[in-house]
């Protein structure tokens, strides 16, 4: 704590560099799972294929991954972005489809009957009733991310985890602590953060 | 206001054949509803009955034969458009969790443009319709709303952008009986009014004959007898209706009569 009190201007850039590469790797994994959420939504026999890969790949240690990526796309900001966005798919697809298929169906039925279109039903009955559920796994695919984003730190990314690493190399625990408290405090600020949104969400229906 | 005059509703030859299944679901079905009128389909479950009355929105492709709306193929017009003129209500009645009552209520208004001056005066409109006082129900959510109540609300719905046909699949089914009873009587007294043609689908056989103009039994896909109701307890067509309508019972008969003609006396 001591280190972040002394150092914090370089612990708030170290900080700042991980929210962004968090945050970065969240909407691209968004962009991605949401059409990805839908269709498996959709396809009751594909979802299982498509939840049992993405499950498989999340199963994979996140360093194993990331030495992957670093030989495919060499050291820096993109193969623990890459990573990010990988893991992040599961939790967020997951939860896509969990939200969807967990509607009411006697609502979607009425949707439909009663004139929606397709693209209707999924914007104005399927998504805000899904949303609570499709929140809570932004929030847990955030807090996941916050920790795995540190190994960052290992493969000349930036973030909270170059404290970590340069701790460890340079012998100096109080590095590693400074690295770890304010990963996880991040952690925790997002989750509460989060929670929030999602009980808002949750509220919404009623 | 004057009420638009309801569609007539011809079903010709309708046939409806799941893949993986030995038997259509529904059977080369032809009958015709007339503009105004409330038909009843009477039958069992699995008798095709829902599935007959999906066909008319198009919730159901048909195999073979056709459904006319004032002679007008339904397979010749946009699914979505069609079914934002048809009312539909169904048992789980699916009123929209994350809306409120009054949003509920304005959905197909809204699909198709209103102004919103214009619905909120059609909100108000149909909630005194159904009897519910529209500064106390307005903006509940569906929560907040008994089983009674939600039926209700499903069916201002269901009428609100006033179409010509009505479709309501065990609109009651789910309600005990007191209510139901309330809201048959309301519901005939609505239809009536606004002359809309409605095609109601139940198994409560006593509903049926209440509610109907004419009733359509159906078995197995098919139909069995298209008749008035007291036609239809006089001289069933089979043993299945007659046992159905309970027409060797001489105090049911007498029962139904009388209340048949309280509910049709005053109209």
């Amino acid at each position: 704590m001591t280190y972040i009190a002394s150092h914090f201007a370089h612990v708030a850039a170290l900080a700042a560099a991980h929210v962004e590469l968090v945050g970065a790797a969240l909407a691209v994994a968004l962009i991605v799972a949401i059409p990805v959420g839908i269709f498996a939504a959709r396809h009751a026999r594909a979802s299982a294929w498509i939840l049992g890969s993405l499950g498989a790949l999340y199963t994979i240690p996140s360093l194993a991954l990331l030495a992957v990526f670093v030989q495919l796309f060499g050291l820096g900001f993109v193969p623990i972005f890459v990573a990010l966005v990988l893991y992040g798919q599961f939790m967020l697809a997951r939860n896509i489809v969990a939200g969807i298929t967990g509607v009411d169906p006697a609502q979607v039925e009425a949707a439909h009957g009663l004139g929606m279109s397709n693209a209707q039903v999924l914007a104005r009955v399927e998504f805000p009733q899904a949303l609570p559920v499709v929140v809570g796994g932004v929030r847990i695919a955030a807090v996941a991310m916050i920790a795995i984003a540190t190994l960052g730190g290992y493969v000349g990314g930036s973030g909270l985890g170059v404290l970590i690493f340069n701790g460890l190399t340079l012998h100096q625990p109080s590095m590693i602590v400074a690295g770890s408290v304010a990963a996880s405090m991040l952690a925790i600020v997002v989750d509460g953060m989060l929670r929030l949104v999602e009980r808002r969400a949750r509220r919404a229906l009623g | 206001m004057t009420a638009p005059a309801g569609a007539a509703i011809a079903f010709d030859g309708v046939t409806v054949a799941y893949p993986g299944s030995d038997r259509p679901a529904v059977a080369g079905v032809t009958f015709e509803a007339a503009a105004g009128e409330l038909v009843v389909l009477l039958g069992p479950s699995g008798c095709g009955k829902s599935t007959l009355l999906r066909t008319v929105n198009r919730l159901v492709d048909l195999s073979a034969g056709r459904v006319l709306l004032d002679g007008r193929d339904v397979a010749g017009v946009d699914a979505v458009e069609l079914r934002r003129s048809i009312g539909y209500a169904i048992q789980a009645v699916g009123l929209f969790a994350h809306m409120t009552v009054a949003e509920n209520i304005a959905v197909v208004p809204t699909l198709l443009g209103w102004p919103a001056a214009d619905i909120d005066r059609r909100v108000d409109e149909l909630l005194t319709l159904v009897r519910l006082e529209p500064a106390r129900y307005r903006h509940r959510r569906p929560r907040q709303l008994s089983g009674g109540e939600a039926q209700r609300v499903g069916v201002a719905r269901a009428i609100s952008a006033r179409p010509r046909v009505l479709l309501m699949d065990e609109p009651f089914g789910a309600v005990d009986a007191l209510v139901r009873a309330d809201l048959q009587r309301e519901l005939a007294r609505i239809v009536a009014e606004l002359g809309t043609t409605t095609l109601f689908v139940t198994h409560d056989v006593d509903e049926a004959l209440r509610l109907a103009d004419r009733v359509v039994v159906m078995r197995e896909g098919g139909i069995e007898q298209v008749a008035v109701p007291l036609d239809m307890l006089a001289s069933p067509a089979t043993p299945y209706v007659r046992e159905l309508v309970h027409a060797g019972d001489a105090v049911y008969r007498q029962y139904f009569e009388h209340v048949h003609s309280l509910l049709r006396g005053g109209a």
